[in-house]
């Protein structure tokens, strides 16, 4: 199976781990991530303003790319994947921004919404399979208490991520079963890290991120695993957080025996 | 061609405001059997009527067209006017030119031009209307009502104290219902099983009611005062007559792992079992799906210590039919599912519980024995907070648009009853607006607030976050001085919005009763016939036609009851004339016309027939035009066009649709 790929700037600098080891388990796991040539950047936050349009049309641009090949686009980022889910809603249903975008854009056929946006994760579930995954891997997380950290970006608004119940998710919990770990189920893994305030008021999201990783460790979690390169560094910067966060793909490297210790 | 007279109703400034009355008058008289027009501000009135009469006599008129409100508020009324004119009723046509034009236009042009065309097309109906004769109809002097709770019981003890009989239906192994559930009710805090059950014990003891518990109706047939029902009686495995009560085989049940559900599942049950000690009848029920016996074939305990030898495990559904002159509907409500709102932590959190599970808690008849603790610890609560409108007045798809009406008053109930019993527990409610109108209602909200310190904070909860010590926080927000709230709570209850009990779909679509979007059953006029299904026969008791508390369901239930009565008392209905009726010559006995007849009122015989003079014998469609209802199922299916309506003929439609398209 092969799939359009949309890494997005964070992967190719800062959080090269996240793309490099999703890649090589995709292959493992039997499925192809094509990277879209000359992909922009999503615009970070840019593109979620109801009257922006500019920003919206680099990821109208990949969307058309998958169709065009007739493949599905994956993303890894959730902030990555927030922004392309939305847009490709707002190409589906909104009329006012599709007949400008394309009307912007003077593709040879319209672009209306028609590619499939998965995450990595949602390949995993509902594509893969986590008992196929399960099956998969050689070396078993056995004994690690790991604490799923969603953050906001991939779950809200629900009506147009779909994810999973934005109030009590399971997908990350059900990829920790399936790597062979046990789950540490905490009532923060669904709150905000802060996002981009950290760059403006770095107090409001170091006090964000202490409730999360607190509450994580009060119920007993090893280390956190994340989607999000920003929620990674908020969490990071959190001065008296005492366990580790990873992202997810290291982690499914780890137990599919690609990783080197 | 008849002699028409159109009348054109003003409404006072109803229709007038939009419709260029004198233009409809001016145009009517263009039509063609028109004879007489006129118009007037108010029809119904008994000038407007009495002008009717006049033209009727004077002009020698054949056929009435009334321009004015939806037949269904007014048709009886021209049709009576007609009649003591001396005029068939059913030579009057309405042109409804209000809900359907003037109420729902804004231009005066087009609505003018659009009762103009409604005018015409009622003239042309009514040029081919032929006089009509109203049959009768027997009335089954027995009430049904589906439902054994307060809404049900108060209606069948209301109804058999006019001294007409009366069977409950009653779907659980007791009758009850939620207020058996209760612990006290407000506003006057008096123990609800007190009040309850001497109300059970009451319809259970009269002569004029027979209880039917542990059975469902299945099958609903007829119409207003002859009504056919199959009662399924579910198998009890417990004989009636001989079993005492004892509750020694419930003492003995070795499986004693089922989910109790009267107590909201907190605490498990035997699977032979009553769901409470006051149950009527004191008769258990053996739980089949949960039943070792039943389950795996070993075991027979109770049927070994029934001293009575009433344990029957061979016992059979039983289907009883039974015909019925009134039937009311009485299903009552439950608690929405939780499921969509976690962020309240409720399937995470034991200490998360719902309202109507504190009800239990705090009863002492309740898995706790009355005493108020932790169900996770078991420990007492310093800190509680009750969570309003979850899922009730809810804008998006998740809960329910409305308000559930009675959870400003039990929670107001709860709060003032905690802080009394343990004077030690703060008790904080959230809310979205305290909504107490009905009598000493608010009075007692004050008492909540002002004599017993319940602390109350206008504002919505975000998230309840369970936290590793066992403790609850709750984030919200206090509107009033703006600020975030982080409270650590002990417990904290939910106000869970209430629904119509989901068996009700069911239900209304075997009575042919109308629900609305949420599944509460409609009413005939939501001001004027409140306790009245738009279905004839069909009367609405309790929560099952919208949320309501105590006082009020049983004001409801008596409503309901006193307009059973108001059909009991009746020995013969008029029946519609507006009935089906084969034309022999055309009908082929092809039956389709009775498949799809929902009355089972056609039947077929052979007769001789004269066509065109061939003389032969042919299998034919004959209506019965007492069990028909006039619902045109048949006439729109009949292949070869032989099955009419009276009143509502093809020709009379087509001449409608013609003199619209004209």
């Amino acid at each position: 199976m092969k799939y359009s790929y949309y890494p997005g700037c964070t992967l190719k600098n800062k959080a090269q781990a996240l793309d490099m080891y999703a890649r090589a388990s995709a292959s493992v796991l039997g499925f192809e991530l094509e990277e879209v040539s000359e992909w922009q950047c999503c615009g970070g936050v840019y593109p979620l303003g109801s009257d922006e349009i500019a920003t919206k049309l680099s990821s109208v641009r990949v969307l058309n790319e998958a169709k065009k090949k007739d493949q599905a686009l994956v993303t890894l980022c959730s902030a990555c994947h927030h922004v392309i889910k939305r847009v490709n809603d707002d190409m589906k249903n909104v009329p006012d921004i599709y007949q400008k975008a394309n009307r912007y854009l003077q593709l040879e056929e319209d672009y209306r919404g028609e590619t499939n946006v998965y995450h990595f994760l949602e390949v995993l579930r509902d594509q893969i399979g986590f008992d196929k995954l399960k099956e998969k891997v050689v070396k078993p997380l056995t004994g690690k208490k790991i604490g799923a950290y969603y953050g906001c970006l991939l779950l809200r608004p629900s009506s147009i991520l779909a994810f999973d119940n934005p109030e009590n998710p399971k997908i990350l919990e059900d990829f920790i079963r399936a790597i062979g770990a046990e789950p540490v189920i905490y009532p923060y893994r669904n709150e905000c890290c802060g996002g981009y305030i950290s760059l403006k008021e770095k107090d409001m999201s170091k006090n964000m991120c202490e409730k999360i990783t607190q509450s994580a460790e009060g119920f007993g979690a090893d280390m956190l695993i994340t989607a999000c390169p920003l929620c990674m560094y908020n969490l990071n910067k959190t001065e008296s957080k005492k366990i580790p966060v990873y992202y997810f793909t290291e982690l499914l490297a780890e137990a599919l025996g690609l990783k080197e210790d | 061609m008849q002699r028409i007279g159109v009348f054109v109703c003003h409404c006072g400034s109803n229709i007038a405001a939009t419709v260029d009355v004198k233009k409809v008058v001016e145009m009517a008289m263009c039509e063609p059997g028109v004879v007489h027009a006129e118009d007037y501000p108010y029809m119904c009135s008994e000038a407007g009527q009495a002008k009717i009469q006049a033209a009727i006599k004077e002009k020698n008129l054949g056929g009435v067209v009334v321009c004015s409100c939806s037949p269904r508020m007014h048709e009886n009324t021209f049709r009576k006017a007609a009649e003591k004119a001396g005029l068939n009723p059913y030579m009057v046509e309405i042109a409804n030119i209000r809900e359907h034009c003037s109420w729902i236009h804004k231009n005066m042009e087009e609505a003018t031009e659009k009762a103009v065309i409604l005018m015409k097309a009622a003239v042309a109906k009514v040029n081919l209307n032929t006089p009509l004769q109203a049959g009768e109809s027997r009335v089954t002097k027995r009430a049904l009502v589906i439902g054994g709770g307060i809404a049900g019981i108060q209606t069948a003890l209301d109804i058999a104290e006019a001294g007409y009989p009366v069977d409950i239906v009653e779907k659980t192994p007791s009758i009850g219902g939620r207020m058996s559930q209760l612990d006290k009710t407000f506003p006057t805090l008096d123990c609800s099983a007190c009040i309850l059950t001497p109300k059970m014990v009451e319809a259970n003891a009269h002569p004029n009611i027979n209880i039917y518990t542990y059975s469902e109706v299945e099958k609903v047939s007829g119409f207003v005062g002859d009504f056919t029902v199959d009662i399924r009686k579910k198998a009890r495995s417990v004989d009636m007559s001989k079993c005492t009560g004892c509750g020694v085989c419930q003492e003995k049940c070795p499986n004693k792992k089922t989910p109790n559900e009267f107590n909201r599942g907190l605490n498990n049950r035997s699977a032979i079992y009553t769901p409470f000690a006051q149950a009527i009848p004191n008769v258990p029920v053996i739980d089949r799906e949960h039943c070792t016996k039943f389950l795996t074939g070993k075991c027979g305990i109770c049927a070994k210590v029934c001293q009575a030898g009433a344990v029957d495990y061979e016992q059979q559904d039983e289907i009883i039919t039974e015909k019925y002159g009134a039937i009311v509907v009485a299903t009552g409500f439950n608690m929405i599912n939780l499921d969509k709102y976690d962020e309240y932590a409720y399937s995470q959190s034991k200490d998360v519980i719902t309202s109507l599970e504190l009800e239990r808690i705090m009863n002492a008849a309740g898995p706790t024995k009355g005493h108020l603790e932790r169900l996770s610890d078991g420990k007492a609560p310093k800190e509680m907070v009750f969570i309003q409108c979850v899922g009730s007045r809810c804008a998006d798809k998740r809960g329910k648009s409305y308000c559930s009406k009675i959870c400003c008053m039990y929670t107001a109930k709860h709060a003032m009853l905690i802080r009394d019993k343990y004077p030690d527990v703060n008790v904080t409610v959230f809310y979205i607006d305290v909504r107490t109108p009905g009598k000493n209602f608010d009075e007692f909200y004050r008492r909540a607030v002002e004599e017993y310190g319940v602390n109350y904070i206008k504002g919505q909860v975000g998230k309840v976050i369970p936290q590793p010590d066992g403790k609850l926080l709750v984030q919200g927000s206090d509107l009033l001085s703006n600020k975030q709230i982080l409270k650590e709570a002990d417990m904290v209850v939910l106000a869970a919005a209430i629904e119509p009990e989901p068996g009700v779909r069911n239900i209304a679509t075997m009575l042919t009763a109308s629900i609305d979007t949420n599944d509460f059953l409609t009413e005939a006029h939501a001001k004027l016939r409140p306790v009245e299904s738009p279905t004839a026969g069909i009367f609405l008791s309790g929560v099952c036609q919208g949320p309501k508390d105590i006082p009020e369901t049983v004001s409801q239930a008596g409503a309901a009851a006193v307009k059973a009565i108001g059909l009991l008392a009746k020995d013969k209905l008029t029946t519609n004339p507006c009935t089906a009726k084969a034309d022999e010559l055309m009908c082929n006995g092809c039956s389709q016309c009775a498949n799809v007849c929902p009355y089972g009122a056609i039947s077929y015989e052979t007769k001789l027939i004269n066509d065109h003079g061939v003389r032969e014998d042919r299998r034919v469609a004959v209506v019965n035009s007492a069990l028909c209802q006039g619902c045109g199922a048949c006439t729109v299916t009949c292949p070869s066009g032989a099955m009419d309506l009276q009143g509502f003929s093809n020709r009379q439609i087509l001449a409608e649709v013609d003199a619209i398209c004209r």
